[in-house]
This record gives structure tokens, sequence and C-alpha cells, in this order.
């Protein structure tokens, strides 16, 4: 299946919870330093509840869609819930397989997140490593 | 002195037809429109061959067997390093240095070299157009030592502003370590004017080729450099062999850079004395087969002509820039077409590079698109990436048209709303 597939494109093209939040109780960026692109997340929590959520930055089809796709999911979770998500659940979510390099494109969104809620370094899937 | 560089009296059309037969990876229908060889180009059968016939016919170990083979493969390995030599134009043979890669052979300066030359309060001289490779190993150096490191900046066209040179150097400066063409934009350095003003003012120069060894004539007797560094596997060889060029006094007066077998005279328990030049920079057992393949390497593209190639690339990025420049919305980055080598960088707007390089991957067109290790020259450009072609002697025009083809349907898939 072509990477470039019209749910892709349309998340890309008009992202959900795209902006930022006044006074967020979680505030992270981060970089791939692989290819410069950058995503921020911004939560706002109640109760271990993410009640809202918004993303910006920049960064390719793939790194804007996930961030996107990803935002959807996890508004009204648990924070604990966010931790239990695995790399397979991002690549599920995306729904397309990926090369090795576009993997992390995918994943920044929810190393992004995962940093700033716990500060969990590495990228998803290779914590261990 | 023959001056070879950039002389076009060797110049015969490629005959790209017969050139694109020896690699078999160009003979699917339609064929892969490779367009990254400024990151690593392909390989032709010749190059396999005698990497193959090594492996299959006089494997073994050199400089130490006593039996046929083992003569025959250190004859092979030092065939390699004459063919070298000659390419460049080194005085003697002994000047070549086999390492793994440009990089390799630049960090091998900067320690041995810099080891005995650099301290405290001197300055070593780059430019912003560096590939990490040219700049990491000197910040570490500086890192080391406390000495300073100062830029030489790029026009707007992405020229280097050889005025600002002269003010640059000064009697601190030790070295100047610059590259011949930019992996990014093309362009290619007055190497010449920037040795001769090095020198007048006192400095040592590195020239990193890795851009231009395999694209043109590069006389290292005619240039004066003092180093000189390029890698096989940008050259049609294989991965894992590079080269470091050297005057053969500082080779001598250079500590070894890797300690171990091959690289001594006679080892006590306490010290060892250490083999002449090239045998003391080359510790351990080297890339034997990848030595020999480049060895063929350099006789491929000697066989079809540095002048030649140099005139087919120029043909290219000429027909790159007429071609792409029509389409809406795209910034080519860097200088005019006569003013560089076989490399265009550009971004489209509205669309990222990735994507550009990954839409452009369904159709069988390969493209580099990121930061080309080379990330202060693209907070130069002000840019994320960029998005890279770049072209050898298997390209061809019908490439360029693929590209411009396949661009125009990146487009229309990611720009179709608006």
């Amino acid at each position: 299946m072509n990477v470039y597939q019209e749910e892709l494109l349309d998340h890309y093209e008009n992202p959900s919870n795209y902006g930022t939040l006044p006074n967020p109780d979680i505030s992270h960026e981060e970089d791939n330093p692989l290819c410069g692109d950058k995503i921020r997340m911004d939560l706002l929590v109640e109760d271990d509840t993410i009640k809202l959520v918004r993303f910006c930055g920049h960064g390719c089809t793939i790194s804007i869609a996930a961030a996107s796709m990803l935002t959807e999911k996890i508004e009204g979770k648990t924070l604990t819930e966010v931790k239990n998500l695995t790399r397979d659940d991002i690549l599920e979510m995306i729904g397309i397989p990926l090369g090795p390099v576009r993997v992390k494109c995918a994943l920044l969104a929810l190393k992004v997140l995962k940093a700033g809620a716990y500060g969990i370094k590495g990228w998803p899937g290779e914590e261990d490593e | 002195m023959t001056q070879k560089t950039m002389q076009t009296s060797d110049y015969r059309p490629l005959d790209v037809q017969a050139i694109r037969g020896d690699f078999p990876i160009f003979a699917d229908t339609p064929p892969l429109a490779f367009l990254d060889s400024a990151a690593s180009t392909q390989t032709p059968r010749p190059v396999v061959e005698a990497m193959d016939a090594y492996y299959d016919t006089y494997r073994s170990n050199i400089h130490r067997g006593i039996y046929r083979i083992s003569e025959e493969a250190t004859d092979q390995y030092e065939k390699a390093r004459k063919k070298i030599a000659n390419l460049i134009n080194a005085p003697r043979t002994s000047q070549i240095v086999f390492t793994r890669n440009t990089t390799e052979s630049i960090n091998l300066v900067a320690y041995s070299w810099g080891s005995m030359n650099i301290s405290e309060g001197d300055e070593i001289v780059l430019s912003d157009l560096e590939h990490h490779s040219n700049l990491v190993p000197w910040q570490m150096l500086a890192q080391r030592t406390g000495a300073t490191l100062r830029y030489l900046e790029i026009t707007d066209q992405g020229l280097l502003d050889f005025t600002q040179l002269q003010d640059i150097l000064s009697e601190k400066t030790k070295l100047v370590a610059i590259t011949h063409v930019s992996n990014v934009l093309g362009t290619i350095n007055p190497i010449q004017s920037v040795i001769d003003a090095a020198h007048a003012a006192g400095a040592m120069v590195l020239v990193d080729a890795a851009q231009s060894v395999p694209h043109f004539h590069v006389d290292v007797q005619q240039l004066d450099c003092d180093f000189l560094a390029f890698s096989g596997h940008k050259m049609c060889g294989p991965t894992g062999v590079g080269v470091l060029y050297g005057k053969l006094d500082l080779l001598e007066e250079m500590p070894p850079f890797l300690g171990g077998g091959s690289m001594i005279r006679s080892v006590e328990r306490e010290v060892s004395t250490y083999a002449d030049v090239p045998a003391k920079f080359e510790a351990g057992t080297p890339s034997i087969a990848e030595a020999i393949g480049l060895g063929a390497a350099v006789d491929y593209i000697s066989e079809a002509g540095l002048a030649s190639i140099h005139v087919h690339e120029q043909e290219l990025i000429k027909y790159a820039h007429d071609r792409l420049q029509d389409l809406e919305g795209i910034k080519i980055y860097g200088p005019a077409p006569h003013q560089k080598a076989g490399v265009i960088s550009f971004n489209m707007e509205g669309i990222h590079p990735h994507d550009i390089a990954g839409i452009l991957d369904t159709h069988n067109v390969a493209i580099r698109a990121g930061h080309h290790c080379a990330q202060p020259l693209m907070k130069k450009l002000d840019v994320i990436a960029t998005a890279r072609a770049s072209f050898y002697l298997y390209n061809t025009i019908k490439d360029v048209d693929r590209l411009y083809e396949a661009l125009q349907k990146a487009q229309a898939l990611m720009i179709r709303r608006k």
C-alpha cells in the first residue's frame, strides 16, 4: 500500500488538535535529529486523565499525521494508559508498512508524549536497548 | 608535471548506454533512476569482479605471507595504491594511505598531525560548506587543545566569500580545512586560491575531496595541498576504503594514529619503533578486497575519462536546472549550474523534503532528503532540510525527466486542495 494514502494526507492537511495550550500541566518538545522534524505536545491533566491535548511542530506527512492521530487517541485516556502505548500501537494506528527511517517519523509524537509525562528518554520500542 | 585539473583535452563523449550495461542495478525496465551518487555511487561489474577474483583465487593476508597467493594479494593491494597515486598525480605512491573513508582520513590528520601542531590560541579555518566529517574532527581537536575554529562564510549565491579569507588568516592560523565541492550545494570552491592564500599566511591546507576526485581531475602537485582526503564508495568503488594523501615530510613527522600490527618495525615490551609511511598509518589487516576494488574503480572512471565525466555531469545539471525551475513553488539552492558540480538541492513549497523523497521512491526515483550531514549549512540556508538529486557518469537526461515528472506527481498529490 502507498505511504501517501488518503487518511494520512487528510491528517497532514487538517491535523486534529493542532496548537498550544496557555497553561498546560505538561508541555514537552523534541526533535528527530535524523531529519529535524519537531513536535511539541501540551496537555491538561485532571486526576491522571488527559482533559485536553494540543500539538504543534513541523515535519513530514508521517510525523504530523501520527501526532494528529495520537492526540485523537489519547484525549480522555489516563496517563497510565499513555505510558502503556507501544511502538506497535502506533504502527497499527498508521496502518501501513514503514521503513526504519520513516518509523522514527511515526514514533516521534509518542516519544515526546512519554518523555513529557514520564521522562522516558528512548524511542518507543527501544527503551531497554 | 602535467596540468590535469579540469582540462578537457582528453574529452570524448561518454557512451552512457555502454556504461549503464556495466551496472546490473540498472537492468530493470523501467530502470531505477538513481540520483544519490553524492551519498554513495553504484558499483560496476569490473569492480565487483576484481574483488571476487581476490576472494575466489588469491584470498590471503598481505605483507607477511611467504606463499604465492599472499604475494599476489600484496601485489594487487600495492598496485591499487599506485593507481590512486597516478589518479591524483601524487609524487610518490607511499604518500597514499588507505583508510576506511574520508571521515577516517580527516580524523587521522586531526589526531596525528593535530596533536603535534595545534595548541591553545591556534586557529583552524573551516567554511560554511563543510560536511560534518570535515567539521566535527576539528571541533574535537579544538576542544582538546583550546584552539579556535573560524568559519569562511558563503554568499547568498552559495559561493565561498573569498574576500573574507584575507581577514580571517593570520599568524594564528595553523590549518585551513576546506571542502573542494559542497555535497549540498554542489559549489566548486576556488581551492587553488584558498591554498595559495593559506600558504602565504603560513598555514597548512587539508582538502576534503570526497565530492571532487570522483568527478574531475584533481592534481595534488598542481594544487600543492598538504593533505587531501576522499572515499572509495563515492567513485564506483566499494564501501570500507578511503584515501588520505599527504606531503611526504608531513606524513613522516606525524605520529601513528592507530597502533597495532603492520605499522611497526620492531616491538619491545615498553616501546616500539614504527614502520615507514604509509604502513605507519595502516595498523591491522586493512580492507584488502576493497582496496583492490577501489583500484579497479580508478581504472573504470579513468577509462571513461574524468574530463568526459565532468562534461557529462555539467550537461545533466544544466538540464536539471532548466527543467526543475519550471515547477511552481520550487526553490533551488546554491550557485548557477556552471559554478557547481552535479548536485541540485531544492525545496518545494508545501511539501516536506522527506515526503518529496518518499513519493519519488514510489516512482522508482532515488534522491536524498535531510540535512546531508551539514547542519550548520542548513541553518545558514534557514531550512530544516532539503531534497537533493546528484549525478554521476551513468545518469541520463531521461533520469532528469523522471525526476521532473515524479516531482509533478508529488505536487499533484500533496497540493491538490490548495
